[in-house]
């Protein structure tokens, strides 16, 4: 076995280990101090616990990308407020008035041009100016935030349209609409990420910029196609989510990004870039949503659901400096 | 001296642009509403500011020893929290050291954890920012926090108070900025975060000990948090558990504004107190010109992007960059 193979093994797969752990303790511990007579790993709930996962899953997917570049998005969450508020705002513009029920599609297309176009905007902004990519989203996500307000007011923007909303709340396989894409999302960024030269590329970038501009990678352009990636995720979140509960306040989405980070930290994406795994932050994603329903499901309000995912995010951080081959660092020190 | 070419013209506007960009400011918005520069005004931008500059100002350190620090906006409405609930169970006179030991004690696990485990800060103070915010709606069962006779206590001088005609918010800002600024420009220890920061390396070769330098800074950042909990506990003798929710991105915005490299090594006080009075006026200035508030986050958005990247175009010399 070759030095670190071990370690490796034991990262990658650290995190479906904690997914068990969590499962096991909350069945345990639900029977003891659960005040509902269902079990915590009933299928219902499982289920459930995919659909709850949906939005903060779809654009952790995103996320992953642009941090395995070595980018970071904080607009995501903004961004998902705008897409929110296209998506049901123009299904009530009069030039739309005449499409009747196919006024669906044509929202949702709108929605999801402007999340993609955000994205990009951003992207262009890192790529040409040579701003770090933390400081142009920290500025976008106050920015995109602004226009939502300006669009929209500081009231809520509310419109039901019940095709949709039957269309949302569907289920197919017993698996609802929101899963379904979060499945689909995941499965596309993977292939892309796992098969294609973009995302060869992308681990190429994130570990070492200059040998990949060496190689003849044309960086620039590759992160802005990540951030419009990650812009038209931000926005197919809110469109996904928005299409059942048909009602946006103009703070919806704020603090997600910090949420998709986490999710995204816990999956072992490296915050420098050049490492990271799709399916790891598909497990991130579900052992961040198993901890706030397993709390919830022990009786645990939503203060300890904030103290114990930071906590565990400090200690992932710990565990995996120990685990890590110290050789690179020692040098340093 | 010879004539200035115009790339040392260049180089001077975007080293200056900061100041400039204020100066060009301040007259626009005078022209356009001349309340603006009346010394009333004026009072009330630096006073609504202090808050935010009171901690940009321990960020700035932080920043500069070449890290960040996300949880000072959960670490606020901690100490905000915590001294409105003590001020009823101990007093005012207990109440505060007691609450400035809290939140340094957080500094502390925050500096431990970034300075000797070296664990990377944006991460730490991110699940900080979680864990702290848990912790203070733990400890406030979930509850706002008042003060049950908010005429009788003196309490209220941090965040109401005035001496000599100035609020003393203000003179709190000032006389910590010009501290702060007298032991970064001045000290040895100064001179250590910028070593720190600049090439940790380096730094750590010529005999510096890094971790005890980092450890500092979030102290020095957590005193300044906890200063800035005081004022607003004070002004309002009542809170919500999210008082300082979104803060660190404004604070990191002013800190960025005024010139600090999110690399380390680079930024001064003087810059960042700069960068807060820009936000503030900014702010101010689009409402006078009866623009609504969320016009200036749109406006900050461009700033704060123009700033950085005149400061990039200047060291590089040429305005976009050679990435392909």
């Amino acid at each position: 076995m070759k030095p670190g193979t071990l370690s490796k093994a034991l990262k990658s797969g650290a995190i479906w280990g904690f997914i068990v752990l969590e499962l096991i303790f909350f069945s345990i511990a639900g029977e003891y101090l659960s005040l509902s007579d269902k079990a915590f790993m009933d299928w219902e709930n499982m289920l459930l616990l995919l659909k709850q996962s949906a939005p903060i899953g779809i654009i952790a997917m995103g996320m992953t990308i642009v941090m395995i570049n070595g980018n970071i998005d904080l607009s995501v969450g903004a961004t998902y407020a705008i897409a929110a508020i296209v998506l049901l705002e123009s299904m009530t513009w009069p030039i739309f008035a005449g499409l009747g029920d196919m006024v669906i599609p044509v929202a949702w297309l709108l929605a999801l041009l402007v999340g993609t176009c955000l994205g990009a905007l951003n992207g262009l902004i890192v790529w040409k100016t040579g701003v770090d990519a933390f400081i142009v989203t920290l500025g976008s996500m106050l920015g995109f935030r602004g226009i939502v307000f300006m669009f929209n007011g500081e009231n809520p923007t509310s419109h039901l349209n019940w095709t949709l909303v039957d269309f949302a709340e569907a289920e197919f396989l017993s698996l609802a609409t929101a899963s379904w894409f979060l499945l689909a999302v995941t499965l596309v960024i993977w292939f892309v990420m796992a098969k294609t030269v973009h995302g060869r590329n992308a681990y190429a970038i994130g570990d070492n910029r200059e040998a990949a501009v060496n190689a003849g990678i044309r960086v620039g352009p590759h992160m802005m196609v990540n951030f419009a990636i990650i812009g038209f995720l931000a926005a197919l979140s809110a469109v996904v989510f928005y299409s059942e509960s048909g009602s946006v306040n103009p703070n919806d989405g704020q603090l997600y990004e910090l949420w998709v980070i986490t999710a995204v930290v816990l999956g072992g994406t490296k915050i420098t870039g050049g490492a990271g795994s799709v399916i790891g932050t598909f497990g991130g994603v579900i052992a961040i949503q198993l901890l706030r329903k397993g709390l919830g499901h022990i009786g645990a309000d939503t203060s300890t659901v904030n103290l114990v995912i930071g906590l565990i995010l400090i200690v992932v951080l710990i565990l995996d400096r120990q685990l890590n081959v110290k050789g690179k660092e020692e040098l340093k020190v | 001296m010879a004539t200035l070419t115009k790339q040392q013209i260049g180089t001077v506007l975007a080293k200056q642009g900061i100041l400039i960009a204020f100066a060009v400011f301040m007259v626009a918005f005078t022209l356009a509403n001349s309340k603006f520069i009346s010394v009333d005004n004026l009072f009330s931008v630096v006073r609504s500011s202090a808050i935010l500059g009171v901690m940009a100002l321990g960020v700035t350190f932080v920043v500069i020893s070449g890290n960040l620090d996300l949880s000072v906006g959960s670490m606020m409405s901690f100490s905000t929290i915590v001294v409105l609930d003590l001020h009823d169970q101990i007093g005012p006179a207990l109440a505060i050291p007691a609450m400035f030991a809290m939140t340094l004690s957080l500094g502390a696990f925050i500096g431990f954890l970034v300075g000797y485990l070296r664990l990377n800060s944006l991460i730490v103070t991110l699940g900080m920012l979680s864990a702290i915010h848990g912790l203070t709606l733990t400890y406030s069962g979930g509850q706002n926090m008042d003060i049950a006779d908010k005429e009788g206590t003196w309490f209220s001088v941090f965040g109401q108070g005035s001496a000599l005609g100035i609020p003393v918010p203000i003179l709190i800002f000032v006389a910590l900025a010009a501290l702060l600024g007298v032991v970064l420009a001045k000290t040895p220890f100064g001179r250590k975060v910028y070593a720190v920061g600049g090439n940790g390396t380096a730094a750590t070769f010529s005999g510096i000990r890094r971790a005890r330098t980092v450890f500092a800074c979030y102290i020095i950042s957590a005193f300044c948090v906890a200063t800035a909990g005081l004022i607003q506990a004070s002004r309002s003798l009542g809170s919500q558990n999210t008082v300082g929710q979104g803060l660190e991105l404004e604070v990191l915005a002013a800190v960025i504004l005024g010139g600090a490299s999110l690399l380390g090594g680079s930024g001064t006080i003087f810059k960042t107190v700069i960068g807060v009075l820009i936000l503030g006026f900014i702010q101010n200035g689009l409402l006078l010109i009866g623009l609504q508030f969320y016009v200036q986050f749109v406006v900050t958005w461009v700033i704060i992007i123009l700033a950085v990247w005149l400061d990039i175009a200047a060291k590089r010399g040429k305005l976009l960059s050679s990435i392909a």
